[in-house]
C-alpha cells in the first residue's frame, strides 16, 4: 500500500508541473503591457520599464517560468497589486473559506446522491425512482445561481431563516454556531447539482451491477434482498462511483465560483473573478496553481480510495 | 500448387512476447513479459489441413495471428509460399491477405454490426483485387453459391443472423480475397453441434473445391482428428507433440498428449480423474527450466524438471518434445 | 442464456426509423422536444415579431412588472424591455451552447479515436496531455483562459469548448480501445483496408452513436457553463442581450425588483431541463443495450403470472417435481416462451441430466426452481415447482430465500463473473453459512475451511483470504462447488459448472463431483450440452428442444437407443474420438425461434420422419416403458411393444 500511495505522489508531479506550464503559457498570452496595467495609463515608461524589471518581464519566456517556479517552491508568489498584499497570503485565506463550503458541498451531494441513486435502482420504475428521478432532472437543469438566488428569496427574505449573504455576522458571532448557519444556504444550492450527477450515475451503475452474474449467486445462496442491494452491489457498484466522486470535486469546486458571489462568500472564486476583472495577473496565477494543485491531491486520495475498496487494482 | 513448389507455410523459430519492455520512456524498471509463443518450427505443405489443439492460454490464437500477419512476431521467419512475409507482419496485413485468410472464433463479433453483408464482402474484392461493380456483384453471387447462402442476405444486417449463418458469411468474406490458405481459429466452437457440422462439412468440401490449405485451430480433440491430416499438440506456447491424425490420439507419445485424450468425455467411459486433483498451469511470469509439463506428468523425472526436452524425431512422421516419451 | 442472446437479434430495419420510434415513444422526451421545439420557433420568429429594441433604455421607466403596458415582461434597470431582451438573449445563449457543444464534440472526438485506435505511445502522449486538462477544476481552467483572451462572448465560447474537449476525448478513447480490438476490425485489415479506411469506414460508424449521446447529453451543460461565464461578466459584454448577463444585472436588484432576474434564470432553466429530456431520449434510444431493455434490474424473485390452477401434486411427491411449468420472456410487444410446459421430477440422491442446445430452455428450467430468471423480462406463467411436495410458485418470499442455498443450491457457468469480485472467497463461503444459520463467526470459518478441504484446494487456509481474481478458474470452481455444499443441502442445481473450463479441468471438477455426490448422497440437476458429460455423469437424462422435454429415460438406454429422431440425431453429430478422418452427421435447417413455434412437433421441420400429424395439435409427452417418456408419434425404436407384452 505505502509503495502504492508512493508511486501515485510521484506520478503527480509531472502534473502538478504541467498545471503550471499550462497556467504560465495562458497567462502569457494576456496582450498587453501588465507593468502599464499595474501602473494605470499615466505611468512614466521609466517607471513601466522599471517594474518590467522588477517583475523580471524583460527576460525570455523559458526563464520568467523558471523564475516564476523557483519563487513559487520556496512560497514567494509575489504581491497582488489591486489588494497590496503578498498573493499566497491572501490565496490561502480565501482557499480556506472555499474548502468550508466545497467540502461541506461534496460530502451532502455525495452521501446524499449514492442514498438517492441506490433507492431509486433498487425500486426501479417504481413511485420513488420517478420521484428521484424527477427531482434529479430539475436538478441538473437549474443553474446554481440562479437557484442560489431563489434561496435568497424564499428562505432570507421571505421566511427569515438564514442570513442573505455573508460567512460571519459582520460584529460579534464568528462561532461555528454562525458559521454553519451562514453556510446552509450556499452549501445546499452548491450541493443540488452535484446531488443529481452523482444520484444518475450511482443509479445506472447500480442497475448494471444488478444485473450481473454474482448478485445472482448471492440471492441463489439465500442473501436477503436489503444485504444483495446494500452489500453486495452497493460494494461492487462503489468502484465506479468512486472516481464520479473525484470527479464532482471539480465541479463542486467550479461551482462555488458561482455560489460564493452570489452569497458574498469570500472564497477563492470570488477572489479569481475579481482578479480577472482587474487583471491581477500575479493573484490570478497564484489562485489557479494553488487550487488545481490541491485538486490533484485530492484526486490522488480518491486513487488510494478506490485501490483499497477493489483488490483488483494493482497496488 | 504454388509455382515454386514451396509448402504452403514454413515458419522456423517463431517466438512471441507481449509485455516487457521498460517504463518511463525506457529508463525503468523492466517489466514482466509473457513468452506465449516459443520456437515453433513448422511446415505446411500446399493441400494439408494441419490441425492444432491445445487449451486455453498455449499460445495456440497468438500463433494463428501472427501466421496472418494481424501481429508481428518478437523473432523468427514466416514464409508463405515461399515468400518470407516476416517483416510485413503487423504493418502490411494486405500483404498477408491475399494469399492467406482468417476465420474467426465469434462469427457474429467478426461482423461490423452497422454495414450490411454486401458492404462486408465487396471490401477485399475492392481493396485487394481492385474489381469494378460488375464483376463484384458476379463474384459475390458466386461466392455465396459455394456456401450455401441465400442472395437476399446480402442487403441484411449481422444481428439478424444465427451463430452457424454468421459463420458462413465469415468464410463468404474470407473466400472473397481469393485465398489459397486459410487459418481457422476455433470456427465451430460457438456454434452448437447440430450446426457445428453443417459448417465443417461445408469446410471441407470448400477446401476440395478451391484447392486450399488450412490450418484448423481448435481445443475439441474429435473435431480436429475428423477434419486434419496432421494434428499438432501446444502446450505453455510450445508445440510438444506432431502426428498424423489417425496416430497421435490413437497412439499419443507425450504425455500431455494422453492426458488430453483420456480427459475428453466420452459416453460410457466411466468417470475418474484422469490425473492428481489439482494439477495447474505454470506460471507464465516465471517458467520452470525444464518440461513445462513435468509437474503433471507421471513419467517426469529429475531430467525432465531441469532440462528442456527437444522436439525430436520418433519415426513414422511422428514427433514429440519428451524426454520419456510412451 | 437465451434470454440474454435473443434480445440483441431483435429485427429493426433501418438503424433511423427505428430510433426515431424509440425516441417518439418516450413521453418525456417528446415533451423536451416539443417545449425546445417552441424555444426555437420564438428565436428564429425573433426578426419579425413586433419586439421591442433590445437596447432602447427607457430609465424613467425600468424595473416595470410583468404585464405592464407596452412590456409584457417589464423592464429592467435600465428600463429595457425584458420580453425582448429574452427572446434575443436565448437566442445567443442556445447558439453558444450548441457551437461549443459542436467544438468540443469534434476535437475531443478526434483525440479519442486517434488515441484509442492507434493506441501505444500515440495514445500514452495524448492522454497524458488530456489528463494535465482535466487536473484543472473545469471552471479554473475556463477563467485562465478568460482572463488570457479577455472578457467576451466568442472568447468564453472557447474557454467552455475546451475544457470539454476531455470529457469527450476520454470517452471516445474508451469506446475506440475496445472497437480496434475487436474481430471485425481484424478482418477488415486482412481485407486490405489502411488504417485511415478502418477508421473511417469500420470505427466511426460505430462510434458515432456514442458521440450523439455525450454530445446530446452536454449541450444542456455546456447552455449554462456559458451562461454562468456571462453570469460573472465574463462573457458577453453589456449592452447584448444575454441569459447569464441579464440574470447577474438582475441580481443587482434581487430584493427589490426580483422579476428581473426571475425571469432569465427562469428560461435557462427552461431550455436546459429541455435539452436533457431530449439528451435522455437520444440516450435511451441509441444505446444498444437500452433498446434490447437489458439495463433492467432484476428482481429477488422471477415474476409470476400463473393462469389458472396450479397442477395438483403428484401422488407420491419426489425430492423436486417441475409440473408443466412455463416461462416466457416478455421483450415490449415479443413473447419469448423458453419453457412451454416442462414436467421432470428428481428423486433424493439422483442425478437427472438436462441436455439441450442453447435456446433450448435447459438453464431457464434450471434458473426457474428457485425463481432466479432474470424478471424483467422473466416471467413464470404457469405449471409448478414443487419441493418435497410443497408448491413453491405460491409460496412467500421469504420461504423461497430460505430454501436458497440451503435445501437447493446452485453451481454456476462461469465461476470468475458468478463469484463477487470483491470479497473474499472465505467470507463469500462464510456468508452462505450466516444467512441461514445463527453460528458464531469461527464456527463457520472452520465449516467453510472444512469445505474448501473437502474440494481439495491446496493451502486452504490461505485460500481463504484470497479474491476469486487470485484463482485459477478450476479453483474458482471449486469454490462454487464448496460454497454449494456448506449447507448440506438435498439437491444442487449445476448449470454448465464445466463449459467455461479447459478439458483437463473439467475432467477433474467431473470426478470432484461424483466423489462428493457418492459421499453425501446429494441429488443433482444437471445441465449441460454436452452428452460426453451427462453419460458419464448422471443416472438419467432429459433431452429438451425448443422449451420442452422430448424424450427423457435411464442414460444407458438413451443413449444406448434414442427413440426421439432429434436425440438420435444430435447424438450422431457428436464427433467421438479416435473414429479418424471422416464426415461428420448434421441436422440440416435451425431450431425454430421461440416467440414463433410451429404447431405440434417442434422438430418436425428438420425431422425426416415427419408427417402431416407431426405438425398439428399437443403431442404428449408419455410414458412409452416404465422409465422411458417420449414426446413422438414416430419414434426411431419401438418401446412400446415389450412393455405390454
Amino acid at each position: 500500500m505505502g509503495a502504492y500511495i508512493l508511486k501515485r505522489l510521484i506520478s503527480a508531479v509531472p502534473v502538478v508541473l504541467g498545471i503550471t506550464v499550462i497556467v504560465f503559457v495562458i497567462m502569457s498570452l494576456i496582450p498587453g503591457d501588465p507593468a502599464t496595467a499595474i501602473l494605470g495609463s499615466y505611468a512614466t515608461p521609466e517607471n513601466v520599464a522599471k517594474l518590467n524589471r522588477d517583475l523580471g518581464l524583460d527576460r525570455s519566456l523559458p526563464e520568467q517560468y523558471f523564475i516564476w517556479i523557483g519563487n513559487m517552491a520556496t512560497g514567494e508568489f509575489g504581491r497582488s497589486y489591486s489588494l497590496n498584499r503578498p498573493v499566497l497570503d491572501e490565496v490561502m485565506e480565501r482557499f480556506g473559506a472555499t474548502l468550508i463550503l466545497a467540502g461541506t458541498a461534496l460530502v451532502l451531494c455525495s452521501v446524499l446522491g449514492i442514498v438517492a441513486g441506490v433507492i431509486s435502482a433498487a425500486r426501479q420504475y417504481g413511485l420513488a425512482d420517478k420521484a428521484i428521478t424527477f427531482a434529479v432532472l430539475i436538478g441538473i437543469s437549474i443553474p446554481s445561481f440562479f437557484l442560489g438566488m431563489m434561496m435568497i428569496l424564499l428562505f432570507a427574505v421571505d421566511l427569515r431563516w438564514f442570513p442573505v449573504s455573508g460567512m460571519y455576522l459582520p460584529y460579534g458571532g464568528g462561532d461555528l454556531q454562525d458559521l454553519l448557519w451562514h453556510l446552509a444556504m450556499p452549501a445546499a444550492a452548491l450541493a443540488v447539482v452535484a446531488t443529481g450527477v452523482v444520484a444518475r450515475l450511482s443509479r445506472s451503475a447500480m442497475l448494471e451491477v444488478l444485473r450481473l452474474d454474482f448478485i445472482r449467486t448471492a440471492r441463489a445462496k439465500g442473501v436477503g434482498e436489503r444485504r444483495v442491494i446494500w452489500g453486495h452491489a452497493l460494494r461492487a457498484a462503489m468502484v465506479s462511483i468512486i472516481p464520479v466522486i473525484g470527479v464532482q470535486a471539480g465541479f463542486v469546486l467550479s461551482g462555488a465560483v458561482y455560489i460564493e458571489i452570489v452569497f458574498q462568500w469570500h472564497g477563492i472564486g470570488e477572489m479569481l473573478v475579481n482578479a480577472i476583472l482587474k487583471r491581477d495577473i500575479l493573484l490570478v496565477q497564484g489562485g489557479v496553481v494553488v487550487v488545481a494543485t490541491c485538486y490533484v491531491l485530492f484526486n490522488l486520495v480518491v486513487d488510494v480510495c478506490q485501490s483499497l475498496l477493489d483488490p483488483r487494482v494493482k497496488a | 500448387m504454388t509455382p515454386s513448389g514451396a509448402p504452403a507455410v514454413a515458419i522456423a523459430n517463431l517466438q512471441k512476447r507481449f509485455g516487457g519492455g521498460r517504463t518511463l520512456f525506457g529508463f525503468g524498471p523492466e517489466m514482466p513479459s509473457v513468452h506465449a509463443v516459443q520456437d515453433v518450427d513448422l511446415t505446411i505443405p500446399t493441400g494439408e489441413t494441419l490441425g492444432i489443439v491445445g487449451e486455453s492460454g498455449c499460445g495456440k490464437s497468438t500463433l494463428a495471428r501472427m501466421l496472418v500477419g494481424l501481429i508481428a512476431p518478437s523473432e523468427g521467419s514466416i514464409e508463405i509460399e515461399g515468400r518470407d512475409l516476416g517483416p510485413a507482419a503487423g504493418r502490411d496485413p494486405a500483404a498477408f491477405g491475399r494469399v492467406i485468410q482468417y476465420i474467426f472464433q465469434d462469427p457474429i463479433s467478426s461482423l461490423n454490426p452497422r454495414k450490411t453483408i454486401r458492404q462486408v464482402i465487396e471490401v477485399p474484392l475492392r481493396r485487394l483485387h481492385a474489381m469494378g461493380p460488375e464483376a463484384r456483384a458476379a463474384r459475390i453471387a458466386e461466392i455465396f453459391d459455394a456456401v450455401n447462402l441465400r442472395h437476399e442476405f446480402l442487403e441484411r444486417y449481422p444481428h439478424e443472423f444465427s451463430g452457424g449463418q454468421a459463420q458462413r458469411i465469415g468464410i463468404a468474406r474470407a473466400l472473397a480475397a481469393a485465398p489459397r490458405i486459410l487459418v481457422l481459429d476455433e470456427p465451430v466452437s460457438a456454434l452448437d453441434v447440430s450446426v457445428q457440422a453443417q459448417v465443417l462439412n461445408l469446410l471441407v468440401r470448400l477446401k476440395a473445391e478451391f484447392g486450399l490449405t488450412y490450418l484448423f485451430i481448435s481445443h475439441d480433440l474429435a473435431v480436429v482428428e475428423a477434419v486434419s491430416d496432421r494434428v499438432a499438440v501446444m502446450y505453455f506456447g510450445r508445440i510438444v507433440e506432431l502426428a498424423r491424425a489417425a496416430d497421435i490420439f490413437a497412439r499419443p507419445r507425450h504425455h500431455y498428449t494422453a492426458l488430453l485424450a483420456r480427459s475428453a468425455p466420452v459416453v460410457g467411459r466411466a468417470l475418474t480423474a484422469p490425473e492428481a486433483a489439482t494439477a495447474e498451469l505454470p506460471d507464465p511470469l516465471a517458467p520452470p527450466p525444464g518440461c513445462a509439463f513435468a509437474e503433471r506428468c507421471p513419467a517426469a523425472t529429475d531430467r525432465c524438471r531441469k532440462e528442456r526436452p527437444e522436439f525430436r524425431d520418433l519415426g513414422n512422421a511422428h514427433f514429440a518434445a519428451c524426454h520419456h516419451p510412451a | 442464456m437465451s434470454a440474454a442472446a435473443a434480445p440483441s437479434s431483435a429485427g429493426s430495419r433501418g438503424p433511423v426509423g427505428a430510433f426515431l420510434r424509440l425516441f417518439a415513444r418516450n413521453r418525456l422526451a417528446a415533451f423536451g422536444g416539443i417545449v425546445l421545439g417552441l424555444v426555437l420557433l420564438l428565436v428564429l420568429l425573433a426578426p419579425v415579431l413586433p419586439l421591442a429594441d433590445p437596447y432602447a433604455q427607457d430609465k424613467p421607466n425600468k424595473f416595470l412588472l410583468p404585464f405592464s403596458a407596452g412590456h409584457l415582461l417589464g423592464t429592467d434597470h435600465l428600463g429595457r424591455d425584458i420580453l425582448s431582451r429574452l427572446v434575443w438573449g436565448t437566442q445567443t445563449s442556445l447558439a453558444v451552447g450548441v457551437a461549443a457543444a459542436l467544438i468540443s464534440a469534434t476535437i475531443g472526438s478526434a483525440i479519442g479515436i486517434v488515441a484509442g485506435f492507434y493506441g501505444g505511445r500515440t495514445d500514452n502522449l495524448m492522454m497524458r496531455a488530456i489528463d494535465m486538462l482535466m487536473a484543472f477544476p473545469y471552471i479554473l481552467l475556463a477563467l485562465a483562459i478568460v482572463a488570457a483572451l479577455g472578457p467576451g462572448l466568442v472568447n468564453a465560447l472557447i474557454a467552455v469548448a475546451v475544457v470539454n474537449i476531455p470529457f469527450f476525448a476520454r470517452n471516445i478513447r474508451g469506446v475506440t480501445v475496445g472497437l480496434a480490438h475487436r474481430e471485425f476490425v481484424d478482418a477488415a485489415r486482412l481485407a486490405g483496408q489502411s488504417n485511415l479506411r478502418i477508421i473511417l469506414t469500420e470505427i466511426l460508424p460505430n462510434v458515432l452513436p456514442v458521440i450523439v449521446i455525450a454530445m446530446s447529453t452536454t449541450i444542456g451543460w455546456m447552455i449554462l457553463e456559458t451562461a454562468g461565464l456571462s453570469f460573472l461578466g465574463l462573457g458577453a459584454q453589456p449592452p447584448a442581450p444575454d441569459l447569464g448577463g441579464m440574470l447577474g444585472q438582475g441580481r443587482n436588484a434581487l430584493i427589490t425588483d426580483p422579476h428581473a432576474a426571475a425571469i432569465p434564470g427562469l428560461m435557462i432553466f427552461i431550455i436546459v431541463m429541455s435539452v436533457n429530456l431530449i439528451g435522455d431520449g437520444v440516450r435511451d434510444a441509441l444505446d444498444p443495450r437500452l433498446r434490447a431493455g437489458a439495463l433492467m434490474r432484476p428482481m429477488a424473485r422471477t415474476q409470476i403470472d400463473r393462469r389458472g390452477e396450479a397442477p395438483p401434486a403428484p401422488a407420491e411427491p419426489a425430492l423436486l417435481d417441475l409440473q408443466e411449468l412455463r416461462t416466457e420472456f416478455r421483450l415490449g410487444a415479443r413473447v419469448l416462451k423458453a419453457l412451454s410446459g416442462v414436467t421432470l421430477s428428481v428423486k433424493p440422491g439422483e442425478c437427472l441430466g438436462i441436455v439441450g442446445e442453447s435456446g433450448s430452455g435447459k438453464s431457464v428450467a434450471a434458473l426457474s426452481v428457485m425463481g432466479l430468471v432474470a424478471s424483467p423480462p422473466g416471467v413464470i406463467t404457469g405449471g409448478a415447482v414443487r419441493y418435497e411436495g410443497e408448491d413453491l410458485l405460491g409460496a412467500p418470499y421469504e420461504r423461497l430465500r430460505g430454501l436458497r442455498g440451503n435445501r437447493v443450491a446452485y453451481i454456476f457457468q462461469d465461476p470468475l463473473a458468478t463469484l463477487h469480485p470483491l470479497h473474499r472467497v472465505g467470507d463469500q463461503i462464510v456468508e452462505a453459512i450466516r444467512v441461514h444459520r445463527r453460528v458464531p463467526e469461527a464456527e463457520a470459518r472452520a465449516r467453510a475451511l472444512e469445505l474448501l478441504r473437502a474440494v481439495r484446494i491446496p493451502n486452504a487456509e490461505r485460500r481463504m483470504g484470497d479474491y476469486p481474481h487470485q484463482l485459477s478458474g478450476g479453483m474458482r470452481q471449486r469454490v462454487g462447488i464448496a460454497m454449494a455444499l456448506v449447507n448440506d443441502p438435498d439437491l444442487i442445481i449445476a448449470d454448465e459448472p464445466t463449459t467455461a473450463l479447459d478439458v483437463t479441468v473439467q475432467a477433474q471438477i467431473l470426478a470432484l463431483l461424483a466423489d462428493l455426490r457418492r459421499e453425501r448422497g446429494v441429488a443433482i440437476l444437471f445441465i449441460t450440452h454436452d452428452f460426453g458429460v451427462v453419460g458419464q455423469f448422471c443416472d438419467r437424462i432429459a433431452v429438451m428442444y425448443a422449451g420442452r422435454i422430448v424424450e427423457e429415460g435411464p442414460t444407458a438406454e438413451v443413449l444406448g437407443a434414442p427413440a426421439h429422431p432429434y436425440t438420435r440425431r444430435l447424438i450422431a453429430c457428436v464427433p467421438e474420438l479416435g473414429a479418424g478422418r471422416r464426415e461428420l452427421a448434421a441436422i440440416p435447417g435451425l431450431p425454430p425461434a421461440v416467440d414463433d413455434l410451429p404447431d405440434g412437433c417442434a422438430f418436425a421441420p428438420r425431422c425426416a420422419r415427419a408427417t402431416p400429424e407431426c405438425r398439428r395439435g399437443e403431442i404428449a409427452l408419455a410414458p412409452v416403458t416404465a422409465t422411458r417418456r417420449l414426446r413422438c408419434l414416430h419414434p426411431e425404436v419401438e418401446l412400446t411393444r415389450e412393455e405390454q407384452r
